[in-house]
């Protein structure tokens, strides 16, 4: 298991220095440590999390977006008419509810169809492994860099710690 | 009469008058003929046009004052608008940027898509956002007020939002010249620094 404060000072380490969201509590770990090190901006909506991020590249910054899996469905618009056309990245960090069918009724249809809703909207995506994750943080500042486009960073359940055992 | 009457000012003669104040500060103006009728007006590097995204407006111009602390940031924006995005009033009252000023054009309508009636008729939108935490929030309904407080603000600190309620009038305005990444690109340059 990735400890939060390690998962932060990666992004950290790429570059990233602008983080907003919505919670979700497999990102609850990692929102904490942001909160600690007083780099969290919170939002109300996905969409708006996703379109500050856009205000803050533009501004210099390079920005990080926390959400649910579920945020992709609200924020989807906001992706694809700003960030995709406006060539505006960002880092999604996307917990992955309703992996395998296991949670409640409500996570089941995205967390089933997620990897293939991100093929089709054409965000580059990536799952965290601890075996791999030096390779997928590189990845993901190398694909923000290249394509200019939000690139989506895919957290699952115990990868990284959260509040909660 | 729609909207209200005595109001005789079109939303390009408001924006107008708002242009002539404003110099070297990032706008960010929304989707639909707002963007179309400012690059008419005056078509400047600062200005950064959405042509999609409605409603995020405000949150892009958010992230832009959370990142430039000493700029002063504007964003023009439409009631249509501000009810899609209306979280973004209580994000931008409870973090208060002082450096935030929030233009609202209110013509009661979705002008773009042909005149549909929104809702701000009955919900007063600077009143929402007082109530959300803006530390200023006006309604004007002519050229002169929107002058003496678009001048004053432009002198405080905010998060202060201007209504000004116009008519349904549209300009003839072509629709956004530059390609996306181009605009993305001017703008971060005009910005810099």
């Amino acid at each position: 298991m990735i400890e939060s404060d390690v998962f932060v000072q990666s992004l950290q380490d790429m570059g990233v220095n602008f983080f907003t969201g919505v919670p979700d509590s497999i990102l609850g770990g990692i929102i904490a440590e942001l909160m600690n090190r007083r780099l969290y901006t919170p939002a109300v909506r996905e969409d708006e999390a996703v379109g500050m991020a856009a205000g803050a590249y533009m501004a210099g910054r390079m920005p990080a977006v926390l959400m649910q899996n579920s945020g992709l469905g609200t924020s989807l618009n906001t992706v694809i008419s700003l960030n995709m056309i406006y060539r505006q990245p960002c880092i999604l960090i996307v917990s992955w509810r309703g992996q395998g069918g296991k949670d409640a009724p409500e996570h089941l249809v995205m967390g089933e169809v997620m990897p293939k809703f991100l093929d089709t909207m054409k965000i580059p995506h990536r799952t965290l492994t601890e075996k791999t994750a030096g390779e997928d943080f590189r990845w993901v500042a190398e694909t923000y860099r290249k394509q200019q486009i939000p690139v989506a960073l895919v957290i699952t359940k115990g990868v990284v710690k959260g509040l909660h055992p | 009469m729609r909207p209200e009457e005595g109001t005789l000012i079109s939303r390009s003669q408001a924006m107008a008058a708002l242009l002539e104040l404003l110099t070297d500060q990032p706008v960010i103006i929304c989707n639909g003929f707002p963007s179309r009728e400012a690059q008419k007006i005056a078509d400047r590097s600062t200005h950064f046009y959405m042509i999609g995204s409605m409603g995020n407006a405000p949150a892009i111009a958010l992230g832009v004052a959370l990142a430039k602390p000493d700029k002063q940031v504007v964003t023009f924006d439409g009631d249509g608008n501000v009810l899609m995005g209306m979280g973004t009033l209580a994000t931008v009252g409870a973090l208060k940027p002082k450096n935030f000023i929030h233009v609202v054009f209110d013509n009661e309508v979705y002008g773009t898509t042909g005149n549909q009636p929104t809702i701000s008729n009955v919900v007063p939108l600077e009143k929402v956002a007082k109530a959300a935490g803006y530390v200023n929030a006006v309604r004007v309904l002519d050229r002169e007020d929107l002058v003496y407080e678009f001048k004053d603000m432009l002198k405080q600190e905010g998060p202060s939002m201007l209504l000004i309620k116009v008519n349904e009038f549209q300009e003839e305005a072509e629709r956004v010249l530059l390609d996306p990444p181009d605009l993305t690109k001017r703008f971060m340059k005009a910005i810099e620094g």
